[in-house]
């Protein structure tokens, strides 16, 4: 039982007698057309293991927290939560650097957050403050930091988006990468597989992901896929299919297929096995098509964050102290922000009309009426 | 394909003489440049101006353009900068918004713009509204160009304006030339501008021959998009027009100057934003307004312009109904004398004038 290693632990330690780093087996990743794939083992700082830690709780939370505010309605419009998925995000950018590019599709707030938002601008943006990390104009799905291109709403949109941005990459002589990702039920799209080709007949160096969530909206993989083996949908481009719930398993494969970017042989797709608790957004209570105990074995068998807890006490990494306190402090961060989040101002309806272009005077805009006048700032 | 027409708007015959890249500083001002090699030069000119400027679409390598607008550019700059694509809309348009995205300045040529139904949804959702949604944050400086509008005998599927259609959307810019002039200036502009254009040429234009002054030949020549332009004086009627119809207007003019009618044409040049002012000041000045274009009617340009201008100061001034000389509202036929029909012609348009001004 994993809670053995906990009742063990002495109250109060000093850090000199955690461990600095352990090496942990991870799953074996299944290939296509791969000799070789990531390693059998990773191998966890402690302060990685801290970071890590820290991140996704404050995901979970915040989501948490989003799904509460939306059933008081200060949240409104769409709200795709990202709880269960949080080792993916962090996986991710613990693979590559914020000198990368990433781009998504809807279900971003945890992306924002690795990419470098604050949960402060992001609590604001879903509320349509002005504070917001895009000034309350575009909402939960429209939200940008620098090489973070979004949160983008229509579904598949984001993939030649991604590999367009890795076009850029090779074009101005970067060794940077683009990781594009996309959904089970994106997978299916036309558009991504125009995307393959164009990134294998240019060598683009594009990541392509497919989160595998099981579902598209009320839709299982089965019903919508005729065949469910995503990381090999590329065809031509080689696949990894990796266990999404384990941040290790995600960083060592990112880790893996980036060098493969870097060494200029082309695209790659990973596809990574997770789970949302919620449903497809907060419309969708999320028990119509799929069942609670389905729900509540992934939560008690496989949740990231517990994973990466247990790792961390049975290994001497932490204490069970030390985590708690960054539980506290990560509920801390987000109450502050919803309160912030709660409080800041709407946008001014000066600003209506403004960001319609770029480096242009300002010029008049159409109202609802004739007469009514308003001006456009760039 | 692109026929070659050799008649001038301004009445005189002239040869279309290809335009060599360098002459010197004291060569004759003017110059015969075709629409075709004002793009080409305009593109020429911006690639070697701004190393992020590069072009994609399909066969507009190595097989030097669908159209031959991109004649000789492959060979100049190389596979980098002139990138054939597969025959994949939706993903390349995707891509060259997502190159633009990361700093590029990208130009997606759609082989008509019939095409770009297959990636429109890159074109209004991923670029147009971005800036906004980001709140300034993402800039997308990119150019879609190509043929729109009908041309000669390729039917339905191949002849539909998208004027009135990318014109609806905030957050694009949406240009029309007419002659060289406009399709040397306007490309540059739109190269040049921060924000996505959509750029709206037409076929049966290519080989339409204009004089250029030096001025225009000059290498930072732009024109402001935004701006209409008054290509003939007339003080009766105002026609408002864009692209290949601009010249039908002028044709029109012509005839109706002998019967003295004077014609005030406005050449719109961009679709959006509209030039309300200088049609505004036209129509105070005429009276009255005849709109022309190649699309069809419901929901298009010209209907706009009758809607702007009943909403604003030029309304009292008019003296009679504004209307408009639109395409037929049926998709385009085949047969010559049918396709003939479909589209406004020059008789169409004095007959409007006339029954505007009551003769």
């Amino acid at each position: 039982c994993r809670h053995e290693a906990a009742s063990v632990v002495v109250s109060s330690r000093s850090y000199a007698d955690f461990t600095p780093e352990a090496t942990f087996d991870i799953k074996k990743v299944d290939l296509h057309r791969l000799e070789e794939g990531p390693p059998l083992t990773s191998t966890l700082t402690r302060e990685d293991g801290l970071k890590y830690y820290r991140t996704m709780q404050t995901i979970r939370r915040m989501e948490l927290k989003a799904d509460q505010l939306y059933k008081q309605k200060i949240i409104r419009g769409f709200c795709h939560l990202y709880d269960g998925q949080e080792a993916c995000a962090v996986g991710i950018e613990g693979g590559i650097t914020l000198s990368d590019h990433l781009i998504t599709a809807y279900r971003a707030h945890g992306y924002t957050l690795t990419r470098g938002g604050t949960v402060r601008e992001i609590m604001a943006e879903l509320t349509g403050r002005r504070e917001g990390i895009a000034k309350g104009k575009g909402g939960s799905m429209h939200m940008y930091t620098k090489n973070f291109y979004g949160g983008n709403g229509i579904v598949g949109a984001q993939v030649p988006l991604g590999a367009g941005v890795a076009l850029a990459c090779k074009y101005l002589g970067t060794d940077q990468l683009c990781v594009s990702l996309y959904g089970d039920g994106a997978a299916n799209q036309g558009q991504i597989f125009e995307t393959y080709n164009m990134a294998s007949l240019w060598k683009l160096p594009i990541i392509f992901i497919c989160e595998n969530n099981q579902y598209g909206m009320g839709t299982s993989v089965e019903r919508a896929s005729a065949s469910t083996e995503y990381y090999k949908r590329g065809d031509f481009i080689p696949g990894l299919r990796v266990d999404g719930m384990d941040v290790l398993c995600v960083r060592e494969a990112t880790k893996f297929a980036a060098d493969h970017c870097r060494s200029g042989k082309g695209p790659i797709l990973m596809e990574l096995q997770t789970y949302r608790y919620h449903g497809h957004s907060m419309s969708d209570p999320g028990v119509s098509y799929r069942t609670r105990e389905e729900i509540q074995e992934v939560r008690s068998k496989s949740d990231p964050i517990s994973m990466l807890k247990d790792r961390m006490l049975s290994n001497n990494m932490a204490s069970v102290e030390e985590l708690k306190e960054i539980d506290i402090e990560v509920r801390k961060e987000i109450e502050d922000a919803a309160q912030f989040a709660t409080t800041d101002p709407e946008p001014p309806l000066d600003d209506l009309c403004s960001h319609i272009y770029a480096n242009e005077k300002s010029f008049e805009v159409r109202g609802a009426t004739p007469w009514t006048k308003l001006t456009s700032h760039s | 394909m692109a026929s070659l027409r050799s008649f001038l708007r301004s009445g005189k015959n002239a040869v279309s003489v290809v335009l060599r890249r360098e002459f010197s500083e004291t060569s004759p001002a003017a110059v015969q440049v075709n629409v075709r090699d004002a793009l080409n030069q305009a593109m020429d000119e911006e690639l070697e101006r701004d190393e992020r400027v590069f072009l994609l679409g399909e066969e507009v390598a190595q097989y030097d353009g669908a159209y031959k607008v991109s004649r000789g550019l492959w060979k100049k700059y190389g596979d980098k900068r002139i990138i054939d694509t597969p025959i994949t809309e939706m993903g390349f348009a995707g891509i060259a918004v997502g190159a633009a995205f990361a700093g590029l300045r990208p130009i997606c040529e759609f082989m008509t713009w019939n095409f770009s139904m297959q990636a429109i949804d890159q074109v209004i959702n991923s670029a147009a509204k971005t800036y906004y949604m980001s709140a300034g944050f993402q800039t997308v400086p990119i150019v879609f160009r190509g043929p729109n509008g009908s041309s000669a005998g390729v039917a339905a599927q191949h002849s539909q304006c998208f004027a009135a259609w990318y014109g609806h959307c905030p957050g694009l810019k949406v240009v029309s030339p007419w002659n060289s002039e406009d399709a040397r200036g306007l490309l540059k502009a739109a190269i040049r501008d921060d924000n996505p254009v959509v750029f709206l040429e037409n076929e049966m234009m290519y080989g339409v021959p204009f004089e250029l002054s030096e001025e225009m030949m000059h290498k930072d020549f732009v024109i402001p998009i935004g701006k209409a332009k008054v290509e003939r004086q007339g003080t009766h009627i105002t026609l408002v027009s864009h692209s290949r119809c601009v010249g039908f207007c002028l044709d029109a003019a012509a005839v109706l100057a002998k019967e003295g009618v004077e014609c005030e044409v406005v050449n719109l040049r961009t679709i959006r934003p509209l030039d309300v002012d200088t049609i505004e000041a036209s129509v105070m000045k005429t009276g009255n307004l005849v709109t022309v274009e190649g699309g069809w009617p419901q929901y298009g340009v010209g209907a706009e312009i009758c809607a702007r201008i009943m909403e604003g100061p030029a309304f009292n001034y008019l003296d009679a109904p504004a209307v408009r000389v639109t395409g037929v509202d049926i998709p385009m036929p085949y047969a010559k004398i049918l396709e003939d029909h479909s589209v406004p012609q020059i008789k169409d348009i004095i007959f409007s004038v006339k029954k505007v001004l009551n003769m």
